[in-house]
């Protein structure tokens, strides 16, 4: 049997490096990769959560965070690719165009 | 047995997660970011939830994995011109927010009682979650199906034309 307090606080573990990651780097990509992790620590929950209530709707909301990951992971790397094309670099410091 | 290969997943999730944040070439990163998926898929076995554990490994290890090795490549930027962290203030500064929220969350989980295994047997098997896709949960779902498709276009549309 699964101790589902020690999953809890795994998933909390794993969304805190991935904000960790989120703030700490400056290379696009692994920004990116930050945001997959905290994505995924959320579902570890969902899943924790649904075991716990012995309810399955947790892993149905799961399923969806999924899907809408994906579109996510879609969209972000083509808008990274943009921005790529224009700035011939990926750090996020050099993205400022909005700034001036 | 099941306790134990609970831990051993959790353990390599956890470390290959700090592997994906701390290393400086993307292409490991990515790869430790695999890791972390399977070991993922590898609990959500271990509580039963088998056909999320099915399709974490098709969509997160197979398809958006592909998807991000294929556009480290696809810049193919060398090693010197790789970003790697912020500077030194501000990444102590955030450092320190990630273990406030993380050591804020911990200290709200440890601080309420929550039953540490559940009052009865739960399959998350393919069936079961079918009833629930197609019958409870049907509006989302077709949702879901408009926002791939908008995501599609957007992507299309971002990666053909100059912006």
């Amino acid at each position: 049997m699964v101790n589902l307090n020690a999953s809890i606080i795994v998933a909390l573990l794993l969304f805190g490096i991935g904000t960790l990651g989120f703030l700490i780097r400056r290379n696009a990509i692994v920004v990116f990769m930050s945001v997959e992790l905290m994505l995924n620590a959320v579902n570890l929950l969902l899943v924790t959560f649904s075991r716990m209530r012995v309810d399955l709707d947790g892993q149905v909301m799961a399923f969806f965070v999924m899907a809408v990951a994906a579109a996510e992971a879609a969209v972000g790397l083509a808008i990274i690719i943009a921005v790529f094309r224009k700035l011939r670099s990926i750090d996020l410091d050099k993205a400022s165009l909005l700034r001036s | 047995m099941i306790s134990f290969l609970f831990y051993v997943f959790s353990a390599l999730a956890l470390a290959s997660a700090v592997m994906v944040v701390t290393r400086k070439n993307p292409v490991s990163s990515a790869l430790f970011l695999v890791m972390t998926f399977f070991c993922l898929a590898g609990i959500y076995v271990l509580m039963d939830a088998f056909f999320l554990a099915v399709v974490q490994v098709a969509v997160y290890a197979g398809a958006i994995m592909v998807l991000f090795l294929f556009v480290i490549m696809m810049l193919n930027l060398s090693p010197d011109e790789l970003p790697a962290f912020m500077n030194r203030r501000i990444k102590w500064a955030a450092a320190a927010l990630a273990i406030v929220l993380t050591g804020s969350l911990l200290f709200l989980d440890l601080s309420r009682r929550l039953p540490a295994s559940p009052a009865g047997e739960l399959k998350g098997e393919v069936g079961a979650l079918g009833d629930l896709i197609f019958g409870k949960f049907l509006l989302p779902f077709e949702l879901t199906a408009v926002l791939l498709l908008m995501a599609i276009v957007a992507a299309v549309i971002m990666a053909r034309r100059e912006i």
